[in-house]
């Protein structure tokens, strides 16, 4: 067995993370931390699991060894203790975001202080499975992608990767457990309730995640290919940041204008992406449908939903509640050069908890579905 | 193995298809007709139509 701790354990993507590590079979989990919690049932904070585990908090300064240490603590505080994770675990996969982009200046830029820890920056594999499966293979510091980030990506990817968008407008629409667990003005219930609010226009910052990975894309297919570049006519300038295969995207000069809008809806769980691209070349569905064929596969977790009758024609978060799974659809709109691409997940599954016990397993090479073998409900 | 006219996605015909028989896709759901069988030709069901060769 595997033994596991997780730090910050009692909010919403630390207890979906302990739900399904507890479920999984070749993990035990040794230790959940809590600062405000300690010494209280685990299941007081997350009763879905009550029955299931009598694992008290512990505070952070009580963390012993393990094997992994997955940190769900608030961005930040990972930075701020990593040195004691390091000191107790041979892995470490952090789901907040202070290890996910490669690059110090962008992260101040976004983030709106200094890195304090940037050193480490370059160490980190970003743990989207479907980017870095290779890397995550030797990886021992992994850093989890931001939900909205996950979910942009994966739609983008299959285009990006064959370097056919020339703008992107991405659009998500996204459920209250984003916010975490903690209650605020905006979470009150009659404030929040019914609201369809757009809180973040422009500016968000997994903004960050998205330009670096797709850029970074497109500049190593640039550099493979040049060919391709040529014929797109598209500009590429070397990395800023250190150059690391598989590590935490590094700032680039953008090779496409990508745009992101996030919208809070009437929705607990759930993101649901629309993502206008506008192409380079006229491309017709068939053709798409070659692209998303061919780079979702081989994928366990990715699913083209793109039907032609009934009710679920297109992906929704609704279906994938509580599943690793992200959907992918896309229409052609055949009055532009446009296609609209969609895509849904978990935003604590796929993108959170699911997507750092994927990479758990990628890592210790156990079978990718391992411990996340279910689908969403229906109805939910 | 014959394709779809929709999505391109490779598509299973019976052993002993007859013109007008109805198929899916199981790529993208379309619901497909046999239109010709030398050689076979597949093409979009119609969408409603009193009588489809059935």
């Amino acid at each position: 067995m595997i033994r596991v701790a997780i730090a910050g354990g009692s909010g919403y993507a630390g207890g979906e993370l302990l739900r399904l590590l507890l479920a999984h079979p070749d993990a035990e989990v040794a230790q959940v931390t809590s600062e405000r919690l300690a010494g209280k049932f685990a299941h007081r904070t997350h009763p879905n699991l009550r029955g299931l585990t009598r694992l008290r908090y512990v505070p952070l300064g009580e963390l012993s060894s393990c094997d992994v240490l997955f940190s769900c603590l608030p961005h930040g505080a990972s930075a701020r203790h990593i040195d004691a994770f390091l000191a107790n675990a041979e892995r470490v996969v952090d789901l907040g975001a202070d290890f996910r982009l490669g690059d110090a200046d962008e992260y101040e830029r976004f983030y709106g202080q200094p890195h304090p820890r940037p050193g480490l920056l370059g160490r980190f594999v970003y743990g989207i499975p479907e980017l870095n499966r290779e890397a995550l293979r030797r990886a021992s510091l992994v850093a989890c992608a931001g939900c909205n980030a996950t979910v942009s990506i994966l739609a983008l990817r299959p285009l990006f990767a064959e370097q056919v968008a020339k703008s992107v407008v991405i659009e998500v629409k996204v459920g209250s457990s984003e916010a975490g667990n903690r209650a605020s003005d905006a979470s009150h219930h009659p404030e929040r309730s019914g609201a369809m609010r757009s809180y973040k226009p422009t500016g968000h910052r997994h903004l960050a995640e998205i330009r670096a990975v797709l850029d970074g894309m497109g500049a190593a297919r640039a550099g493979a290919e040049g060919a391709v570049a040529e014929r797109v006519g598209a500009e590429r300038v070397v990395a800023a940041g250190p150059s690391r295969t598989g590590a935490g995207p590094s700032v680039r000069a953008p090779a496409c204008d990508i745009h992101f809008s996030a919208t809070a809806v009437e929705m607990v769980r759930g993101i649901l992406a629309t993502c206008h691209v506008f192409l380079r070349e006229d491309l017709d569905e068939k053709a798409l449908w070659r692209i998303y064929r061919r780079a979702c596969a081989d994928e366990p977790f990715v699913r083209i939903v793109k039907e032609r009758t009934g009710i679920h024609r297109y992906p929704d978060p609704k279906l994938l509640a509580g599943s690793n799974y992200c959907d992918i659809g896309f229409e052609k709109d055949p009055h532009a050069q446009r296609v609209v691409v969609m895509a849904a997940i978990d935003n604590l599954m796929k993108g959170a908890a699911g997507q750092a016990v994927q990479a758990f397993n990628i890592m210790h090479g156990l079978p990718e579905r391992r411990g996340l073998e279910f689908p969403g409900l229906h109805p939910a | 193995m014959h394709k779809c006219p929709v999505c391109d996605a490779e598509v299973a015909i019976s052993e002993d298809p007859v013109e007008g028989e109805l198929l899916e896709c199981q790529e993208c759901g379309v619901e497909l007709e046999i239109l010709a069988l030398g050689p076979i030709t597949l093409g979009e069901a119609p969408d409603a139509e009193e009588d489809w060769g059935e």
